[in-house]
């Protein structure tokens, strides 16, 4: 054996160690809310030895306090995204993902007060997939706040999804933060000048690498929606907007781009505290432009390799992921909304240690708690 | 033995058109069965497997001459554009007719203008080859990597069973890092080569069946795989 290799139980024992020195540090408070959680967390994660005591890492983390007095009128909202279904029949795997996802959000403890859907339900847009989507959904015991992506989007224009699940574009306030769901991926008609049928414009878009599609965009009409929706509320509110695509501009290739991003971060810069969650990258990913805070969510699917260029400085990659294991690199999560307004983003990430990426840290540019860093980066 | 014959109309053509059956269906050679003329006249057949022309005055047997042989050539030739009105073949030759600027005709040209060297060593491994090969022989790559990345992003030929393809997870090949390998696999427990883990792949996230180690469709995926990372050092054994 290699210097530096340790075996399976000199781990264990490391981190059995670690978890109890751990303990002596978290204060009673937490110490229940970890024993509460624990047992369905781990069951949820199907943890096996040595990683079984990571969930210590979760409650010390709630221990320190936010920027800005208590967390008292803090609350949590939880999310699943980019569960690309085909119709069970086709792909069970995928399948098996959602229903983890719905699994850990319902073991949650507290409860979150809804969970968002960061859109990708189907694979392929068909009635089957999205109809599979929504019956799994039902489960989910807090109530649920869908979002379209493009794979839900292409086939029948959105017929289906509609149908299901109503308007893609609207908005809600909860706990005195205003929260808008925009439909970020349009595109520019590509496919009647090459006469494609609607499952050829699906399956186009339905691909990362090529170079077919148009580029995602909100459009005028759907800017034009969001500023009169805007014009309602207090600027100096908090305001959470989730986006399927990255309002901001990443890679172009790889659709990870909104074409009109710049002029709907103009929409967004006279608001105090902006959160924009978005799906589409199956990534950890952190952004900040201007006062515009950005995060990314995990897929249950398969997690997306970073882009060759153009990562946001912000970002700490997770881990890649080991193609040997199904789940890793996949995931869930929670954002819990601070008083301040801004956001503290848990990644849910399946048979890993959880990771938070702070509202301070991305407040501060990255200079204050910042996530743990990366040892295996993308190639 | 059969006197009827058959010729391809012109070289540039049959080098572009045959090229295009690689990786995928090799094995099955294609054949091109004449019909037979009433007047026991000669038959050509145009590689293409399908058109073939009656030549009037010419009896089975007989040799043309060359400029009998050029009006068949073009005669057919006609027909195969008649017959496919969208392949714009020309721009390749044309492709393939230009001069090129580095390599040994590089060289060779440098030493024309007065420019290179005054003397180069004698001696070809595969004797002369012109510019024209060379743009030839880059567009056999080409087209070879072209099927690899169809096969990379098709489930089906991939022999997948839950509509699962490579470019899902790694599109434009990203973080396969052909350029590690071989490598210790821990997770296999075992040296792996790069086909090691298309066949991985191709088992278990696309469930399919692995290909043979010589089966030209994961020869293709490795070509373009390969090609994605062109300029990236070999680092063998990275982790």
């Amino acid at each position: 054996m290699s210097r530096g290799h340790k075996s399976v139980e000199t781990k264990y024992l490391e981190e059995r160690a670690e978890f109890f020195t751990g303990l002596k540090q978290l204060s009673r408070r937490s110490f229940i809310k970890l024993a509460g959680i624990s047992a369905g967390l781990a069951a949820a994660k199907g943890l096996t030895t040595p990683v079984s005591f990571q969930l210590i890492n979760v409650a010390a983390a709630q221990d320190h306090p936010p920027e800005s007095g208590s967390q008292d009128q803090s609350f949590n909202f939880a999310y699943i995204s980019d569960t690309h279904l085909y119709d069970r029949t086709v792909n069970d795997r995928f399948v098996r993902a959602i229903l983890k996802a719905v699994d850990d959000v319902n073991a949650l403890d507290p409860p979150p007060d809804f969970v968002l859907f960061g859109g990708d339900l189907a694979q392929l847009g068909q009635q089957k997939e999205l109809d599979l989507g929504k019956e799994i959904l039902k489960s989910l015991k807090a109530p649920v706040k869908m979002m379209v992506g493009e794979h839900d989007w292409f086939l029948d224009m959105g017929e289906h999804w509609q149908a299901l699940f109503g308007q893609p574009q609207y908005s809600f306030d909860h706990k005195g933060v205003h929260f808008v769901t925009l439909m970020s991926v349009q595109e520019k008609d590509f496919w009647t000048a090459r006469g494609m049928t609607s499952m050829q414009r699906m399956q186009t878009v339905a691909g990362l690498d090529n170079g077919t599609q148009s580029r995602f965009e909100v459009g005028e009409e759907g800017r034009t929606w969001l500023k009169q929706d805007l014009a309602q509320v207090d600027q100096k509110a908090p305001l959470v907007i989730f986006s399927h695509s990255p309002l901001y501009k990443y890679y172009r290739p790889w659709n990870f781009w909104t074409e009109d991003a710049d002029e709907v971060q103009t929409i967004l810069q006279p608001f105090a505290h902006v959160t924009v969650i978005h799906g589409h990258t199956h990534q950890l990913l952190t952004n900040r432009i201007g006062n515009i805070h950005f995060h990314g969510m995990l897929s249950t699917a398969w997690p997306w390799p970073y882009a060759p260029m153009g990562l946001p400085t912000l970002t700490v990659q997770m881990n890649r992921a080991d193609p040997f294991d199904q789940f890793d690199g996949c995931g869930d999560g929670q954002e819990q909304v601070l008083e301040s307004g801004l956001v503290d983003k848990l990644y849910n990430l399946w048979d890993r240690n959880p990771m938070t990426v702070r509202a301070s840290y991305v407040a501060s540019s990255g200079t204050k708690h910042a996530p743990p860093a990366t040892l295996f980066a993308s190639y | 033995m059969s006197t009827r014959v058959k010729v391809c109309a012109a070289l540039g053509l049959a080098v572009i058109v045959a090229g295009v059956a690689v990786a995928t269906d090799q094995g099955k050679k294609p054949s091109h069965s004449l019909p037979e003329a009433k007047d026991g006249n000669l038959v050509v057949g145009l590689c293409d497997g399908e058109t073939a022309l009656e030549v009037p005055g010419v009896k089975e047997g007989e040799t043309l001459t060359q400029e009998q042989a050029q009006q068949v050539s073009d005669a057919l030739m006609a027909e195969w554009r008649r017959k496919n009105p969208d392949t714009h073949w020309d721009e390749e030759l044309q492709l393939a007719q230009a001069s090129a600027s580095s390599g040994a005709k590089g060289v060779k040209k440098a030493i024309e203008r007065g420019e290179g060297p005054t003397e180069v060593q004698s001696g070809h491994v595969y004797k002369q080859f012109s510019e024209r090969d060379e743009k030839i022989w880059q567009a056999s790559i080409d087209q070879f990597i072209q099927e690899g990345n169809r096969i990379f992003h098709d489930a089906q030929a991939l022999g997948g069973t839950i509509s699962v393809s490579c470019d899902m997870c790694h599109p434009d090949a990203s973080n396969t890092h052909p350029e590690t390998y071989p490598k210790y696999q821990v997770q296999l427990g075992r040296v792996a080569l790069l086909r090691d883990m298309i066949n991985w792949c191709i088992e278990n996230p696309v469930r399919g069946k692995p290909l043979p180690d010589d089966d030209e469709k994961i020869k293709a995926l490795e070509a373009y795989i390969l090609a994605q990372r062109k300029g990236v050092a070999l680092e063998y054994g990275k982790h």
